[in-house]
């Protein structure tokens, strides 16, 4: 089966409640000393046998060039292919005809972490980043302007690739 | 006031002081217990923040509680409503009252500079009340407990709640009879009610678990059904009927049921290693029964080495309470009510006749009272359990059905 479903065996004859019953006790009672499986989060991110896939889409991140400034050129194309419509963006134009984004806001509160942004940027600017701890005092903060959006250094989802579909 | 009666206030402060700091301190350990406990059988860790090991989760959540809005349902009847938690607490509490948990301790005559002579006659007996009908007490009050569930029940003026409570009375009325049937046959083998009686009875020949090995099996098994405890919580059932009797509760009123559960729980677990694990007995071994005249290190040492014993035996049914809550599903109604009248009374009935008999053939024999008289009854007992559960055991399959195997049916 295509991800490993265990099949239980369910017996059909010759089981009674009452060993059943004492056979579960000492089932209960084996796991007591297993290992446990709970990972002390804030301290422990990881385990050897788990860890955030690179494939995760978490609040964005934009980035920069060598001189520190945005990648975006803005085209357009992220807006336009946002399925929740969070992207603001407000193109501007300098003296050499370089287009660069004057209003650059992320609203995550509306974003739905698609990942289509990523797809679509052709200047590979915008991404989605891997990155899950968000919490904020006050709603506003959830909207990233392009400082914040830069500024961020967690690092960006590989999203999933087609020719790969299963990561390795 | 007379020395006797100053020894009298100072004896009885200690010994309700020491039982009721053992029992609530003892609900804050058991309820870390079973969430560690809990934890631990399904490969977590459970609380372990707050404090060392998360010892005061339990203290933080009872602060939590008492800190909490009193709520008033708007159809509640008040004065039953607030009744409801205060019976429930006060009961689960009372049990320990005659629970003798150590050896006693000498007696004394001492003067201090102020307050003067301190006397107390004869050895101090470690039980808040040596009463002489301690045995029929236990029974009277333990089924008082469900009072409060009932009446929490019907006050609340919730349907789930009242279904809660009318569960409750059903099931403690089948179950209460099992449970005093086991005693009987504790009784018959002590030949009376005190519990430090029992205790004695027990020194002298076997702990009961050997001489009625039935009784306990059955005693431990209406005890599960008396505190309300999975598989038979059936008052609370959290699928069926949202938390059963206490649904409307909240705030510290909530936390007294909680408690009073624990505290139920505790003092079972007390019962079952005072009647069947010789109380504060330590096995293999005289030097913890001698009588003490006067106060040394040995009868300190005394005290507290029985006063280990019986938190050790008490402790492991407390362990086993957690253990079974985590093993088993909860039963369905008529499930429980067949079990309770279709199985345990007759099996006690039985067992209290043929118990009757050996104790009269062995009283005829002229056995004496002593470990041979323990293992002669052990004897009797070992063919009792195999017929048991053979009679448990047959007939009675998970699945009668013959399942479908690789998509044919078979048989």
């Amino acid at each position: 089966m295509a991800i490993g479903v265990k099949v239980v065996r369910r017996p059909d004859e010759g089981v009674s409640y009452l060993r059943a019953t004492l056979k579960g006790m000492a089932l209960t009672l084996s796991h007591l000393l297993r290992p446990k499986v709970t990972m002390q989060y804030p301290e422990q991110k990881s385990t050897a046998d788990w860890s955030i896939s690179p494939r995760w889409r978490g609040t964005h991140r934009m980035l920069t060039d060598e001189q520190g400034r945005a990648k975006c050129v803005a085209c357009g194309l992220c807006p336009q292919i946002c399925p929740a419509n969070c992207i603001k963006l407000v193109p501007g134009e300098d003296e050499q005809g370089h287009r660069y984004p004057l209003i650059y806001e992320i609203d995550e509160f509306r974003c739905v972490f698609c990942g289509y942004c990523q797809e679509v940027c052709p200047e590979e600017a915008i991404h989605v980043g891997v990155h899950y701890e968000n919490s904020e005092y006050e709603r506003s903060r959830f909207v990233y302007d392009l400082e914040r959006l830069c500024a961020q250094t967690h690092p960006v989802s590989t999203l999933w690739d087609p020719t790969d579909p299963k990561g390795e | 006031m007379s020395p006797e009666l100053k020894g009298f206030f100072l004896v009885n402060t200690f010994r309700i002081g020491l039982v009721f700091t053992l029992v609530m301190v003892g609900v804050i350990m058991v309820i870390w217990v079973e969430r560690r406990g809990s934890a631990f059988l399904q490969d977590r860790l459970g609380p372990n923040r707050v404090g060392p090991l998360g010892l005061l989760q339990n203290v933080a959540d009872g602060v939590k509680n008492i800190m909490k809005e009193e709520t008033w349902p708007t159809q509640a009847d008040r004065g039953l409503f607030l009744l409801a938690p205060a019976l429930a607490f006060c009961t689960g509490l009372m049990l320990f009252a005659v629970i003798p948990f150590a050896a006693p301790l000498p007696p004394f005559d001492f003067t201090l500079p102020i307050l003067g002579q301190f006397v107390h006659a004869g050895p101090i007996p470690m039980v808040v009340a040596d009463l002489p009908i301690g045995f029929l007490f236990i029974l009277a009050i333990s089924s008082l407990g469900v009072y409060g569930i009932v009446l929490a029940g019907w006050s609340s003026g919730s349907k789930y709640a009242l279904l809660g409570g009318l569960r409750a009375t059903a099931q403690m009325i089948s179950y209460e009879i099992a449970l005093g049937l086991s005693l009987v046959v504790v009784l018959l083998l002590a030949g009376n009610v005190p519990l430090s009686d029992i205790i004695a009875k027990q020194q002298q020949t076997t702990w009961f678990v050997f001489a009625a090995t039935l009784a306990f099996i059955l005693f431990v098994i209406s005890a599960f059904a008396e505190t309300n405890r999975l598989p038979f919580d059936l008052p609370e059932a959290e699928a069926e009927l949202v938390t059963g009797y206490h649904t409307e509760y909240s705030a510290m009123k909530f936390s007294m049921f909680f408690i009073a559960e624990y505290a139920a729980l505790i003092t079972m677990s007390a019962l079952m290693a005072t009647f069947f694990f010789g109380g504060w007995d330590i096995p293999f071994t005289a030097w913890d029964e001698q009588v003490r005249t006067s106060w040394s290190l040995g009868a300190l040492l005394q005290f507290g080495l029985t006063h280990l014993a019986f938190f050790l035996k008490m402790s492991f049914f407390i362990w086993v309470y957690v253990w079974v809550r985590w093993t088993l599903p909860r039963f369905r109604f008529d499930q429980l009510m067949a079990l309770g009248w279709k199985v345990m009374l007759p099996v006690a009935l039985t067992y209290v006749l043929i118990m009757a008999s050996a104790v009269l053939a062995l009283d005829r024999l002229g056995v004496p009272a002593d470990w041979r008289w323990g293992m002669a009854l052990f004897a009797v007992n070992i063919p009792v359990l195999f017929a048991v559960f053979w009679m448990l055991d047959r007939d009675r399959l998970i699945t009668t059905q013959r399942r479908t195997r690789g998509g044919e049916a078979i048989g």
